[in-house]
């Protein structure tokens, strides 16, 4: 049984080293999308462009606009006294957010106005909502500390006469821990190397088997004494191999290329690498048992690839889905594991604090190849 | 399996009806029966196509939020008081934090930001009320976990604002705030994220069913050598890609159709433009990439690897570089370049258009214009490329 093994692995190695297709499959193509996907994964919001409806035309409000440029985040695409031309700007797409100042703005300022105060209104164009929700806080932020500064400008020329409760501050400053120059790429390299490691390793696995089944060798296999488990067995290896390769190469990229930290440690985390991948094989096995082409093996494989990558807070925030949702995406691998991933990574999180997710891989990995093998066995049979 | 070859099937229309412009329709129409059969009989492959889509929008639109609900802050005070108090049932109840009570000092932050249980610490000096009292400024630090950039800032911008209405209530500085803010969302007043995304998705269900499903198909012919046999069949090559095309173009045409009412009616999602142009929109789309899967077959030799060409010539780029999931504006440089020439983001501009702005043809000419562009370009490329493998 050991040398039908062998020789089946043998054939296996052989196959996949004179396929020229299935090599650049395997190792060009996902390192070129880790690279281009890692740049693109970004919601980063960097620069918004800003019309400014300036009604008031004053020094006061001048000097507001410059609080919202001189910080970087925000650009003047145009100006004009009235709203449409702002509005036809936004309708087709040339400015992000409008800044509407009226007309007697700083005579409110001054005088407290009708509500006792002044009135500023930001439009901003909220299609993609947490790109509207960055820039409304930006905005709101400038708002408030321009409001300090005239404040603070009135308090001194008043001549100082107000009690001093008056005058103390609470000085907020904030501060990013984990990612102190927030840069998106520390977070989506992580999580965009496993989607890839699971792509290529679930339908490599399932398009492997359903290619010889499509080409009639598998019926060949199924008439020899081989053993289903062998069979399985040398399928499995060399695509776990492979797996366990690209992710430490894709590792070596997202360190050297993109300087993503590497806090923890990576003995621990190969390790939850080579149980995570026993999952996603398997899930590739299953899909083989359900195909009989290898176009539906694709679709079949995108199907369910899709809903394990939206529900697995690779790109959106698990924390945010409804409850009922949150319980179902403990039964997804692919979220432990990138759950796992960055917490090693970039918090440098240790044995006992991912043990959760260590368990739930485990456990999600033996049931999942159970399933699959059982079923593959029953086919065979 | 193999009782309606296609040659054959192609062959038996033409033989009896004789020559001329009659007898190209009358081959064409056959052919085109036949792909519909090959399609419709793959049961399996026809339903995931069909059912696919609306799983994926109740997908997008029940689990994928990009928005934050629940904040997990500690405050962490030396010495807590009624100052302290004070901000934590302001952010109690403010709904969008919840209070992580038994932070006592930075390293049992440090901890429970390692462990994810928290998201946001308030560090504050001892005794803030009596400093306040003495007019001496306060210190106060906001950190957050940052991993997620993007969150990170979100709900560092949550805490200043309640450190904001804190410092109002405690009658420090009057006269705070003498500018108040007015927001108004334009388009997406509720901050829905599946407004956001059924235009997204409606391109990139297009392009599954079009683009890569016509490269395996036809790819798959040319594995099992069928192909061969169609182009020395009286069909034109345009008549060969004419009928491998039209069942796919209906097919994606019931996606659209589908998604639109799931979104409507089980989303309420806004409809803001015309309908007729949104499907016309669709259609020309759906012809692009189309035209994209007929000359991926064409380059490619095998199933493998004219699906491996379809994955990273037209889904990649349609989910990562259109802007479906992140905006055009932050990629960087060089791949907003890119972009330029993925026809998914020009269609997903005409889309959002249309839903969300509610805007015409006055606006979005250009974007269809260089559908049209890229249509003819790819069309011509694509026959040129199969005019080739005939000789």
């Amino acid at each position: 049984m050991r040398r039908a093994l062998t020789a089946l692995l043998r054939k296996e190695f052989l196959q996949i080293r004179r396929d020229p297709v299935i090599l650049r499959m395997l190792l060009v193509m996902p390192m070129i999308q880790l690279i281009v996907l890692a740049n693109a994964a970004t919601f980063e919001v960097k620069q918004s462009r800003l019309w400014v409806v300036d009604q008031d035309r004053s020094s006061v409000s001048h000097g507001l606009v410059e609080r919202f440029t001189a910080t970087g985040r925000f650009v003047v695409s145009g100006h004009s006294v009235v709203t449409p031309p702002a509005q036809a700007a936004m309708d087709d797409g040339t400015t992000d957010a409008i800044l509407v100042i009226p007309r007697d703005f700083a005579r409110d300022l001054s005088t407290g106005g009708a509500a006792g105060g002044a009135t500023v209104q930001l439009i901003l164009n909220a299609e993609n909502g947490s790109q509207a929700g960055v820039t409304q806080g930006y905005g709101a932020e400038i708002i408030a500390r321009y409001a300090d500064e005239l404040a603070q400008a009135r308090l001194a020329s008043a001549g100082g006469a107000r009690p001093v409760r008056g005058r103390a501050v609470v000085e907020a400053r904030g501060r990013g821990w984990f990612n102190p120059s927030l840069d998106y790429r520390h977070f989506m390299v992580p999580g965009v190397l496993v989607q890839l490691v699971v792509l290529v390793g679930t339908l490599m696995t399932a398009l492997n088997i359903v290619r010889e089944k499509e080409a009639g060798t598998l019926d060949s296999l199924n008439v020899t004494p081989l053993r289903p488990a062998v069979f399985i067995a040398a399928k499995l290896i060399p695509l776990w191999l492979i797996g366990l390769f690209e992710f430490a190469m894709g590792l070596v990229i997202a360190t050297q290329l993109f300087g993503v930290p590497f806090e923890g440690s990576l003995a621990l985390l190969m390790g939850a690498a080579g149980v995570f991948l026993i999952g996603a094989l398997g899930i590739g096995l299953w899909i083989s048992t359900v195909s009989e082409t290898q176009q539906q093996a694709v679709f079949v494989t995108f199907s369910l690839l899709m809903v394990y990558i939206l529900m697995s807070g690779l790109f959106t925030p698990v924390r945010g889905m409804p409850e009922w949702v949150r319980a179902v995406a403990q039964l997804n691998p692919m979220m432990h594991f990138i759950a796992l991933v960055r917490a090693v990574m970039l918090r440098g999180a240790g044995v006992a604090e991912v043990a959760r997710q260590l368990l739930a891989l485990t456990a999600l990995g033996a049931s999942i190849l159970a399933l699959a093998v059982s079923r593959y066995r029953k086919r065979a049979a | 399996m193999m009782r309606t070859s296609p040659a054959n099937a192609a062959r038996d229309t033409h033989a009896p009806t004789g020559h001329g412009a009659q007898a190209t329709l009358a081959a064409l129409r056959a052919f085109v029966r036949k792909e519909l059969r090959h399609l419709l009989r793959d049961r399996q492959t026809l339903g995931i196509l069909l059912l696919l889509p609306v799983a994926q929008l109740l997908l997008f639109g029940f689990a994928v939020r990009t928005d934050i609900r629940e904040v997990r802050v500690a405050v962490v005070v030396p010495g807590p008081d009624a100052a302290v108090a004070a901000l934590e049932s302001r952010l109690a109840h403010s709904g969008r934090f919840s209070i992580v009570p038994g932070v006592r000092d930075e390293r049992a932050l440090e901890q429970r930001f390692a462990r994810g249980g928290v998201d946001v610490g308030i560090l504050l000096p001892a005794r803030p009320a009596d400093r306040l009292g003495s007019g001496l400024p306060l210190e106060v630090q906001v950190v957050t976990d940052a991993s997620d950039p993007n969150t990170g800032t979100t709900m560092q911008n949550y805490a200043l604002a309640a450190l904001r209405d804190w410092q109002a209530s405690l009658g420090v500085r009057p006269g705070v705030a003498p500018i108040a803010l007015r927001t108004r969302l334009q388009y997406n007043p509720t901050l829905e994220s599946v407004n956001l995304f059924v235009p997204g998705l409606i391109a990139l269900i297009l392009t599954l069913v079009t683009a890569l499903m016509t490269a395996i198909s036809l790819s798959r012919e040319k594995e099992r050598g069928t192909f061969e046999v169609l182009l020395v069949s009286p069909l034109h090559p345009w008549q060969i890609i004419v009928g491998k095309v039209l069942p796919y173009l209906g097919l994606a045409f019931a996606n659209v159709v589908t998604v639109l009412l799931v979104a409507w009616g089980v989303f309420g999602v806004p409809f803001a433009g015309s309908l007729v142009l949104l499907l016309a929109a669709s259609t020309l789309f759906s012809l692009v990439s189309l035209a994209l899967g007929v000359l991926i077959a064409a380059v490619t030799s095998s199933q493998l690897a004219a699906m491996l060409a379809a994955l990273g010539g037209t889904m990649l780029p349609s989910t990562m570089l259109s802007g479906l999931i992140f905006p055009i504006a932050s990629l960087p440089a060089p791949l907003q370049v890119v972009s330029h020439i993925v026809p998914a983001r020009w269609f997903i501009e005409i889309v959002r258009g249309v839903m969300l702005k509610g805007v015409g043809l006055g606006v979005l000419w250009p974007q269809h214009l260089v559908l049209v562009a890229m249509l003819v370009a790819l069309l011509a490329i694509a026959i040129r490329k199969t005019n080739v493998r005939l000789g």
